[in-house]
């Protein structure tokens, strides 16, 4: 196995399209994958248009180690995600990878993932990964509305999963941080791990500091490199300017300068 | 097999493809994808006096063929890097030259001074594009009297190879070459970032933390060889050129157009094997066109 970065040529062997704003994409590795970490990311190359002139980063959302395989959740937002959304199988797709640091491994049982939006994409490898380690999680997702709400199966193999919708259409209304599981007196739980935007998170690290629960947030930032090298990733933490893409995307939030 | 090496100042750069300051970190960060030693040299991350944060976030806006950024000079100082980084990097088997920032002369002289101790460094690059602090904030690069001035500065005090970068924000690229070459600059660099900006129309707000930041890629590329050929007809040193090189026929253009050697810059953040692949393009262009040395393509462009 090697530990090191790469850049390959995958092949587009799956395209499943959850509904008409995600998408889901499986790449098979042209060699034996390197180890992959819950909560690393992969700079994909959109060629074609001189408007996607730097790579797109989007988390690991799943690895296959048997078949070679890794998953990538997307979420359509500008030029470059709607061309990922015309691949077809047997299609190629330059991919430098796994970089960024990785969910921490908890020292508990007592384990909540917490995402919203594409920012769920990191946490269905995660709780595959904590699976692994004989811990059940509790995992709360939120969605737009129930056309949205996707791969709740997959989810519940590895943890007790619970929907928010923001219209209601599906499981509890509201967003994720208005969940019932959150307006308990005592939250059961050791451990958060949350991705998504940056108002959920924000809104999620108050609630872990109010019920001195350790809370670790993968965060999102603009990216030229992904790699450690622009310098133009930087999140302010307790150690000054670090880069998101290496010191990151992953951070405890006791060392992030958040109010 | 063609001679790829290059005489630079004295410096034998074994071929003239090196990588642009700020855009390849202090080199480590690229040993997973490339063997450092197959380049010509390295030009490392801005060292100033002090530790910098940079600016606040955000730092990037992608645009057309290119992006803008405003990093700021982020860097932990001239103590750190002489005391943490020089060690990790003194050994690689290219040669490496350090880019030196300052917010004013006496800044550029202190960290060129330093540096010159360095024995595995011969030769420094100074960045003439930052601004003044003293004199309004103007940067040095843009007025010829003062980017005289810092150029001759640090050569009292720097004994080995004075390279000075130009900032291409300016109407006479060739007054302020020759600014620097009569302040004892033995190398010029061009070009650095041009200066531009991005607006969010949603949001009706700049992209960029700093409003205003620099422009690097392919967008820039066309401006950036007619500064190298204007340059190239005016003055009488070498010449390192740079500015949106993706692949070896774009550095060809470079040599033609007058430059010794190239610089990749922003090519290395989407293809991190870009410099060395540069390499052996120009190898294979000089093979099919029957071209012994490098050194007969620089400032071999045919004009009448
Ligand atoms: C570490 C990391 C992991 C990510 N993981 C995923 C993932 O698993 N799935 C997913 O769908 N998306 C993910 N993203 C976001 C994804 O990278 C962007 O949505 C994508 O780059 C947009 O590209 P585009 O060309 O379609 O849109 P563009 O036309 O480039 O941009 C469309 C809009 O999105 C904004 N945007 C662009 N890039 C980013 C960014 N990096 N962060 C925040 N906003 C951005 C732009 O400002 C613009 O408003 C991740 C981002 C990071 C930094
Ligand atoms: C993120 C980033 C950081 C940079 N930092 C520096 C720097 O510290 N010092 C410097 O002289 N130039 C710096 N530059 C400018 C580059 O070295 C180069 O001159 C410019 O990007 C044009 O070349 P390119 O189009 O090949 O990138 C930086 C450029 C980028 C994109
Ligand atoms: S994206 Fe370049 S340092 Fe993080």
């Amino acid at each position: 196995m090697q530990f090191n970065k790469q850049v390959q040529e995958l092949k587009v062997t799956g395209y499943t399209r959850l509904n008409p704003r995600h998408f889901v994409l499986e790449l098979l590795a042209p060699e034996k994958l390197p180890v992959i970490l819950p909560g690393q990311f992969a700079q994909v190359l959109v060629e074609g248009s001189p408007s996607t002139f730097l790579r797109r980063p989007f988390s690991i959302h799943t690895v296959d180690y048997s078949r070679n395989t890794i998953r990538l959740l997307i979420q359509i937002k500008g030029e470059g995600t709607r061309h990922l959304a015309r691949l077809k199988e047997g299609d190629s797709l330059n991919v430098m990878y796994p970089l960024g640091n990785s969910f921490s491994i908890p020292t508990t049982k007592e384990v909540l993932l917490v995402g919203g939006g594409c920012g769920v994409a990191p946490l269905l490898f995660l709780s595959q990964f904590l699976h692994q380690q004989q811990i059940r999680p509790s995992i709360v997702v939120g969605f737009r509305t129930r056309e949205e709400v996707s791969e709740i199966e997959e989810y519940s193999r590895y943890g007790d999963v619970f929907v928010t919708t923001d219209d209601g259409t599906e499981g509890e209304k509201g967003l994720v941080v208005d969940h019932s599981i959150f307006q308990k007196e005592r939250l059961p739980f050791a451990k958060i791990y949350c991705c998504g935007p940056d108002a959920m998170m924000k809104t999620v690290a108050r609630l872990a500091r109010m019920h001195r629960i350790d809370c670790e947030v993968s965060l999102e930032n603009t990216m030229a490199c992904g790699f450690g090298v622009c310098l133009c990733c930087i999140t302010p933490t307790d150690k000054g300017n670090e880069r998101v893409c290496v010191e990151g995307p992953v951070f405890n939030i006791n060392r992030l300068k958040w109010q | 097999m063609a001679d790829l090496s290059v005489n630079i100042s004295g410096l034998t750069f074994k071929n003239p493809v090196t990588t642009a300051s700020g855009t390849f970190g202090y080199g480590d960060e690229f040993t997973d994808f490339i063997d450092i030693g197959r380049l010509g040299g390295i030009f490392v991350k801005a060292v100033t006096g002090r530790n910098r944060d940079g600016n606040a976030y955000p730092r990037m806006a992608e645009t057309a063929s290119g992006m803008l950024n405003s990093v700021g000079l982020q860097n932990k100082g001239v103590d750190h890097f002489c005391r943490e980084i020089y060690p990790k990097i003194k050994d690689f088997n290219t040669q490496v030259i350090v880019n030196v920032s300052g917010s004013t002369v006496e800044e550029y002289v202190e960290v060129a001074e330093r540096i010159n101790e360095l024995e595995n460094i011969p030769g420094i690059e100074l960045n003439i594009s930052c601004p003044n602090v003293k004199l309004g904030g103007m940067a040095f690069g843009t007025v010829p009297s003062m980017a005289t001035e810092v150029t001759r500065e640090v050569r009292n005090v720097y004994k080995k190879v004075l390279m000075v970068k130009l900032s291409p924000n300016v109407t006479s690229i060739t007054d302020l070459a020759k600014a620097v070459v009569d302040g004892g600059a033995d190398v010029v660099t061009l070009i650095n970032t041009l200066l531009g900006m991005a607006i969010d129309v949603e949001r009706r707000r700049p992209v960029l933390s700093t409003i205003t930041g620099g422009l690097s890629g392919p967008a820039i590329k066309p401006v950036a060889l007619r500064m190298v050929w204007q340059v190239h007809k005016a003055v009488n040193v070498p010449i390192i050129g740079l500015g949106g090189i993706m692949n070896a026929t774009d550095a060809i253009e470079f040599l033609l157009a007058g430059a010794s050697a190239i610089q990749v810059g922003t090519a290395n953040f989407i293809d991190p094997q870009i410099s060395v692949k540069i390499v052996d393009g120009i190898d294979a262009y000089l093979n099919k066109h029957k071209i012994n040395k490098v050194t007969d393509l620089i400032g071999a462009l045919r004009t009448e």
